[in-house]
Order: C-alpha cells, then structure tokens, then sequence
C-alpha cells in the first residue's frame, strides 16, 4: 500500500466531505427547520460559483471576489425565499419537489441567458496556486488545503452559532413548534427567510471554493445535490452534528474508496474480476452506505428530537 | 387592558365561537370556564392570532389586534402558557427561557434570569435538563416562567393545572396568587372552580362558544344552575 497516496487521499476526502457539508448544512436546516424540500439548493452553489467568476474578473481578485460572492448569494436565497419558496411551506412534499426542480430549470436557463453556454474560470492567486509539502515528500495543492481550513473554520462558527447564541436556540425551537415560537413574539417568517439566506450564503461559498478546482458551468448542482442529499439523509435531518459527520464519512469513503478500492479487492478476489468490478462498486459505495445506515437507523445517525411533527 | 368584542373564529368550515365576547382590566384576574370542547383554547388562539377572528373585534391596551400576525400580538405585551406547555424538547430549561425572552413592550420589564429562578428555585436546579426530561410539573413551571419572560401585561393560562398532582397544582396556584398581588393581570382556563374562586376576581361560563355566564367569584359560589348546567359540578 502506498501511504502517501492514501495521506493525499485522506485529504481529498476531508476537503470532498468539507464542501459538502458547506452545502448539506444549509439543506438539512431547511429541511428540519421548515420540513421544506428544496432541490434548487445545487443552484446556489452555481451561483455562488459565477457570481465570484465575475466578481473576481471585475475587481481581478479572487479574495475580493469571493467576499462579494457571500453577501450577493445571500441575498439572492432571501429573494427566491419571499418570491417563491414561502408559498412551498405549506404545501406537501411533492409541490415542493416540482417547485424547486422548476427552480433548477429557471436557474440553469438564466445562467445560459446571462453568462453564455461555455463555462467559465476562477483564475486563483499566486500564493493559494501552488503546493505546500505538509506531508514531507507529498505536495499538497494550497487551494485545496485552504478549502479544508475554510470548512473546518464555518463547522465551527457555524456550531456555534447553533449550540450557542439566540438564533441557534430559535432554529432548534423552531423545529418542534413554529406556533408557539410565534406566539412568544418571535417572526417566524424572518426567521425562516434568515435561516434560508444563511443556507445559500453556505452554498455559494460550497461553489465558489469548488469552482477553481472542479469547473464553473450550468448543471455543477445537480451532481452534487444528490451527494448532499445522501449526506442528510444519513445524517439525520434537522441536525446538523448528523450532517457535518456524514459529509466527512462520504467524502472519505468516496475519495479513498475509489483510489483503494481495487488493491483491497485484489486481495480477497480473483485479479481479473477485481478489476472489473472495482469501478463499479466504488461508484456505488456510498449509497451502499447509505442503504446500511438506513436499515440500521431509519433516521439517520443523529435523529434531532421534536422533528417529525 | 383586553376587550373582545362578539368575534366569530372558525376552523375551516366549522364556527366555534359565536359573537364571543370577554373584558380584563387592568390587575385583574379573569377566568374562562366551561366544559370541553365549548371553544375556551379557541378563544385564547384567536386572541393570540393563531385562530383570527373572522369578524368582531380584539383590542389590547385600546390597540386593534384583530388580524395582527401572532408575534406582533406577543410583542404588544401578552404572553401565552399553552393548553399542553409545548416545551421546546431540544432545548434545555435555561435555553426555553432564552429563546423567546425580551423586556417587554415598554422595555423595563422586571422578569430575567435572576428573578425567574428566585421565583421558581426546583428550575433553577434543573437549568441544564433537556426540556423533555422535566417532569410535567417543571414543564408547567417552565411554561409559565417562559411567558413571563416576554415580561407580558396579560398573562394567558390554558389548562395549566391539567393532569398534575394536587401538589404541584397549589404550587401553581399559589404562584398565580402572588403574581396577583404584583398587579399582573392574567387570563386563566381551568376546571378547578375552587381554587379559582379564591384567586380570581371575575369569571366567564362559555357554552358552544358563546359566553351564558358571567359574573364574581361570590355570585358563582352562590349560583348552583350555573355550577350544574354547565360546569358539571
Ligand atoms: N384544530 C382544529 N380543527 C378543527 N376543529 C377544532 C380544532 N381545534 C378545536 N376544534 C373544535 O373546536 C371546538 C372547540 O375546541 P376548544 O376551543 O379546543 O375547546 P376547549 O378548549 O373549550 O376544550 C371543539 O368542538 C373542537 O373539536
Ligand atoms: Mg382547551
């Protein structure tokens, strides 16, 4: 077994499991919180993704670029909240599920209209497009690494604020009774379009930080909505200490799985039906996982209390 | 303090209250009796804006608050301890208090951390327990304690004796009595005519959502119709 390799993977699934969590933060408040469905989540994280393309060739920095992005995303959740998914809340599962996939379609075509059918760059500054030796012997893309810090800064703040301020105690609150929070003078409605605007300002900076290293074009949601989807459902939705130990487990496997999945199957199977197989199983593995968890904890990992009214 | 005035409130299609009406004045204590399913919680939520009025009219403090939205209703300065407490369960008891508190309409309300557990020590024991690990009667408590928090001048109970021991229910009622005698003026549901008639100034029989009787503690003591037809006493 080469070591390096697996280091370098194990970093690649942390910083896989990191953007994931970026977006299944925001998804599975949403979710928990409003017990509202909503697919058009993968299209912030494109928007995030243009928005900071153009914000950085304007201002012609990245940094600048992205810290434009985050407010810009943020109020472009709380503009499709008021326009379009507060009239969702009260209606069931699949009017949210046709709405949201609506969404998906306006925003692709949007983005079509407005930026052109190809694809755009994020060109990365001098000092975050280069590598770092952490691991004697393995350079490490910078980017990538910071993507690892950013992710573990935002789990923390973002704990934080959940486990620690008003907001946070309103969000879990809100969950078990919107009624009664409302009849204790709180505005659910802000509330909700707060909340909603906090999980797309996450998204779009899930986006704008995958967009140097994946690539920025229409349809960079959807593949990695399902992916989000798997880390909530596995995680327990509502919660999210589920999702933050979901999104690093599926990163991990995902990463890791596919770069070591064929020398461990050529341990217990026949080399030539390893190699075949490896490639189909490794794609499969974390829905796999998901079908265990499932089985063992229809909930998810970590249930949150009051959900499920 | 509150007037509602012959409102009409309905679930879907279905009328419950019809030309509903009740007073509290200031420092008063006012009750809401009546047999089950007579639209008494009804009532409450249409004050409260959760069930609106269809018509007729509610003011607070000369305010209307007939189509406000609920937490504007709070924030005008009542505050609400729920037919069931609807204690947060994945908060904990300080945390419940937090969530919702403010000083009040007018910003100087006197209920905080500090008095809340003076006034109530067994929750001060038990800051920390999640809300669903308290027994029924600290939830009460905690229900109380967190509409008071809003610092409220209308203090709204529904049912907050229901299902507890004989104990806990004095407690309760010794802790309305003293919020009484600071002049708190407060709204109360409950079937426990005795207690109510020792604390309470004037109450309210409500039949099929309409009120069929009213009057002080003295003249409900002394009305056996009333006590019989629709109290079941
Ligand atoms: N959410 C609801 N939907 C439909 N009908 C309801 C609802 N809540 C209460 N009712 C009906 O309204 C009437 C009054 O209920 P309620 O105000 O809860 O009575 P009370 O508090 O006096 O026991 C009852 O007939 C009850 O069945
Ligand atoms: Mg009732």
């Amino acid at each position: 077994m080469n070591w390096l390799l697996l280091l370098e993977q194990i970093l690649n699934g942390f910083q896989l499991g990191l953007l994931l969590f970026l977006l299944a933060a925001g998804l599975t408040l949403v979710f928990g919180i409003m017990d509202m469905v909503n697919l058009a989540h993968g299209s912030l994280y494109m928007m995030g993704a243009y928005f900071c393309a153009t914000f950085t060739g304007w201002t012609g920095s990245f940094l600048i670029g992205a810290l434009l992005t985050l407010p810009a995303v943020f109020l472009l959740g709380v503009v499709v909240e008021i326009i379009a998914l507060r009239t969702l809340y009260a209606r069931d599962h699949l009017d949210q599920v046709m709405a949201t996939f609506g969404l998906i379609l306006f925003f692709n075509e949007a983005t079509r209209l407005i930026w052109g059918p190809i694809g755009l760059v994020i060109p990365l500054p001098e000092f975050l497009n280069q590598t770092v030796e952490i691991i004697p012997g393995a350079p490490y893309p910078a980017f990538r690494l910071a993507i690892i810090l950013v992710g573990f800064l935002v789990a923390g703040l973002l704990y934080l604020i959940v486990s620690r301020t008003k907001l946070g105690m309103l969000i879990r609150a809100g969950a078990s009774n919107r009624d009664m929070i409302g009849a204790l003078g709180i505005n659910i409605r802000l509330l909700f379009t707060l909340v909603f605007g906090l999980g797309a300002a996450l998204a779009g900076l899930a986006g704008l930080m995958a967009g140097p290293i994946l690539s920025v074009e229409i349809g960079m949601g959807e593949s990695i909505l399902i992916l989000t989807l798997v880390v909530i459902v596995i995680g327990g939705i509502g919660s999210i200490k589920g999702a933050f130990i979901a999104a690093i487990l599926i990163g991990l496997i995902d990463t890791v799985g596919r770069s070591f999945l064929p020398e461990i199957l050529d341990l217990v199977l026949p080399s030539q039906t390893a190699a075949t197989a490896a490639p189909a199983i490794s794609s499969m593995m974390i829905y796999l996982l998901m079908a265990l968890v499932l089985a063992i904890k229809p909930q998810g990992l970590f249930p949150p209390k009051g959900v499920g009214r | 303090m509150l007037e509602v005035d012959a409102i009409n409130s309905f679930y879907g299609q279905s009328q419950v209250l019809f030309n509903m009406s009740l007073t509290v004045k200031d420092g008063e204590v006012v009750t809401l009796m009546g047999r089950n399913g007579m639209g008494k919680t009804t009532t409450i939520r249409s004050i409260m804006g959760l069930t609106p009025a269809r018509s007729g009219t509610i003011r607070f403090k000369n305010k209307e608050i007939t189509s406000q939205p609920s937490y504007r209703i709070a924030r005008l300065g009542i505050g609400l301890v729920p037919e069931g407490r609807l204690i947060s369960p994945n908060l904990n008891v300080e945390e419940n208090l937090i969530a919702t508190a403010n000083s009040g309409p007018n910003g100087s309300g006197r209920w905080n951390l500090e008095t809340i557990w003076k006034m109530f020590p067994k929750l001060s024991e038990r800051k920390s327990s999640m809300g669903n690990q308290i027994s029924g009667g600290e939830q009460q408590m905690l229900a109380i304690a967190r509409a008071l928090m809003t610092n409220p001048d209308l203090l709204m109970l529904d049912e907050a004796t229901e299902g507890l021991a004989p104990l806990i229910r004095q407690e309760i009622w010794s802790c309305l009595r003293d919020l009484k005698q600071e002049g708190q003026s407060i709204l109360v549901i409950d079937k426990n005519l005795q207690a109510l008639t020792e604390i309470a100034d004037r109450h309210y029989v409500i039949e099929k959502g309409s009120v069929v009787w009213q009057g002080t503690s003295r003249m409900l003591l002394e009305d056996q119709t009333v006590k019989h037809q629709h109290l079941g006493v």
